[in-house]
């Protein structure tokens, strides 16, 4: 069976959900065979724990010091050595970008924002704010798909995950763009946004930066990511790294939980596909609620902290 | 410094958007289309570019006939001119295709600074930017929330999942923005006057050197097999809280077993 590359996602030594999505998803296809850039070491038991039978490493200053490019030259190198039957790359901004380069070099089509694949390569999409399914496929010999977190369950299934260390060989094309500074913000304890099987999310009605501590209180009693409305991100209420919505981050969790959010349709274009979806508003006629399988209408500075102290109770 | 900024008209995403039953593309006919709302804050961008290093803008659009609306409005903000890359030949061009019309027109323009959004609205693919360089053989400093331009060296910040990184590079480069980069104008009665006089040129493929099998239909590495409507979300149960609000949102979520 042909390989089928899985373009790790990885971040502080430990490796991410949709990686873990797209080495399950890869199964149908043919065998799994991860792609690490940079530090594989802490990262190769786990992959082989969900099915990589190889793992190919690239590592490097050439690698790290540049923007984007290199990665592409050398996954297009990989390519026309292992002749795959798919490259499988998380939906990131990033891995788009790699996707982006890599389908110019093979001349071959990109999918984006993919949820599933089938084993004939066909990619179904949800587009337009999550109100459009669309089945698609690459006519190319190496389909190229960006895969969307949150798309599938992971499934353990033991794999060699033997280590191959790749030749980096970029050209003076590829150290266009330099890496001159990369700053770590704090992100405390709370999972991923984009991983995260709850998210609670604040809008204009959380009214300021302060108040957003009530949406983080709920969303550490339930384990869950904190997301936020353009509306508060663009107030300032929170930063602009956690909205939601049609420009901001698609989730795709378990529960979403909108605190003060009308549910503007640029919103929902962002969380329309979650599981379960709760509401708290005090406007009744807020479009949130035509959504929302549970809705209370109410004060949140009345309802969230009652079902904070609720939830302490009870555990 | 000669700056190109690349608009593309799509449906307006605050309204129902449709693909059509005949061959799913993008239904622009039903649609209020309007210029893609991240190349409004590249078009910005380029402006404040401009009037702080000299030079000339000029739009670059590929899209069908009625793409000129955007494209005057584009220019009522402000750029010097426009080039519309428009033929019925294009229809049905995927990301990959529209990549390759996109560069040639790029190399006739020859501009030292490509600005463009970060994303489209309707496609959302956030591919187009890095195609284009690795097309053209530039510098891509992609998802900037802010530019910093000192003689020929470009300095951009752009975030990313842990924080963010700053990257740097040299003329011609293209730079892909993000909203947060900028507040865009709003054209001015002058500004709309002007626009309706300002040039428009208008290109082919066959004037790009393109052959027809290359793009649309015939050279789509691409195909959409089918599409079909999501059922829309129907409302659940609503409560009013009347001081138990709280403890019913709890119910709620035991019930569904996430407490
Ligand atoms: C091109 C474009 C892209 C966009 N992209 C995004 C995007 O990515 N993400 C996004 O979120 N938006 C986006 N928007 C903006 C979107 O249209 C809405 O303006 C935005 O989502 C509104 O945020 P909000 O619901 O927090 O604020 P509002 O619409 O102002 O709603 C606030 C809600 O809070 C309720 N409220 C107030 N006080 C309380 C209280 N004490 N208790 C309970 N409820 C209360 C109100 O009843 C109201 O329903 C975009 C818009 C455009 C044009
Ligand atoms: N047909 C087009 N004409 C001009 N610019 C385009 C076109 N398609 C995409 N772009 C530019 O590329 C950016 C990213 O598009 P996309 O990769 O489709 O998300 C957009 O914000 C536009 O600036």
């Amino acid at each position: 069976m042909a390989e089928v590359l899985v373009v790790v996602e990885a971040a502080g030594g430990a490796v991410k959900k949709v990686t873990l999505e797209m080495l399950t998803m890869a199964r149908s296809l043919g065998t799994p065979a991860a792609v690490v850039f940079g530090d594989a070491e802490p990262l190769v038991a786990k992959l082989g724990e969900f099915g990589a039978e190889k793992v190919y490493v690239a590592a490097g200053d050439d690698i790290a010091n540049y923007l984007v490019a290199p990665k592409a030259t050398v996954l297009a190198s990989l390519v026309k050595d292992v002749q795959p039957a798919a490259v499988l790359i998380g939906s990131t901004q990033e891995g788009k970008e790699i996707a982006g380069r890599l389908a110019v070099k093979l001349d071959n089509g990109v999918l984006t924002d993919v949820v599933s694949l089938d084993a004939d390569g066909t990619a179904t999409q949800v587009i337009f704010a999550g109100s459009t399914i669309v089945k698609s496929a690459v006519k190319g010999s190496v389909p190229i798909v960006t895969v969307r977190p949150n798309s599938l369950t992971p499934a353990p299934q033991a794999g060699a995950a033997a280590v191959s260390t790749v030749d980096v060989a970029v050209g003076d094309k590829d150290k266009l763009a330099t890496v001159v500074n990369r700053v770590a913000e704090a992100k405390g304890a709370r999972p991923e946004l984009t991983e995260a099987s709850i998210v609670v999310s604040g809008g204009r009605g959380v009214g300021s930066a302060e108040n957003f501590k009530l949406v983080e209180e709920l969303a550490d009693l339930l384990g869950a990511a904190v997301g936020a409305s353009r509306a508060a991100t663009d107030s300032g209420f929170y930063p602009h790294a956690f909205q939601v919505g049609q420009t901001g981050k698609t989730v795709s969790p378990q529960l979403y939980i909108a605190l003060g959010i009308s549910g503007a349709i640029q919103h929902r274009a962002g969380m329309q596909t979650s599981k379960t979806i709760v509401a708290v508003n005090k406007d009744t006629e807020a479009p949130i609620f035509e959504l929302a399988d549970f809705g209370v209408v109410g004060d949140l500075f009345q309802v969230v902290p009652q079902a904070a102290e609720e939830i302490r109770k009870r555990k | 410094m000669k700056i190109v900024v690349l608009v593309k008209q799509v449906p307006d995403s605050g309204a129902e958007r449709n693909l059509r039953a005949e061959d799913n593309t993008v239904d622009r006919a039903s649609a209020n289309n309007v210029i893609n709302e991240m190349d409004e804050y590249a078009i910005e961008e380029a402006l404040r570019l401009q009037e702080a290093h000299g030079g000339e803008v000029t739009v670059l659009t590929m899209g069908p006939q009625r793409a000129t609306e955007s494209i005057r409005k584009a220019l009522s903000m402000g750029p010097d001119g426009a080039v519309h890359v428009v033929d019925d030949a294009l229809s049905g061009t995927d990301a990959l295709g529209t990549s390759k019309v996109l560069a040639k027109a790029l190399e006739r323009l020859n501009a030292d600074v490509i600005i463009c959004g970060a994303e489209s609205t309707d496609a959302r693919g956030q591919v187009l930017p890095h195609m284009l360089a690795e097309r053209l053989g530039v510098a891509a400093l992609t998802g900037a929330r802010k530019l910093t331009v000192d003689g020929s060296q470009l300095t951009i910040e752009r975030q990313t999942e842990e924080g963010y990184e700053v990257v740097t590079a040299a003329t011609p480069a293209i730079v892909s923005v993000w909203d947060t980069i900028n507040e865009p104008r709003y054209p001015s009665f002058k500004g709309i006057m002007a626009a309706k006089k300002k040039p428009v040129e208008t290109l082919s493929i066959a004037d790009l050197g393109v052959d027809a099998g290359e793009v649309g239909w015939a050279g789509a590495q691409t195909t959409v097999k089918e599409h079909t409507k999501r059922p829309p979300r129907s409302a659940g149960q609503k409560v009013t809280d009347s001081g138990e609000g709280g403890v019913a949102l709890v119910d709620y979520l035991s019930s569904e077993k996430f407490v």
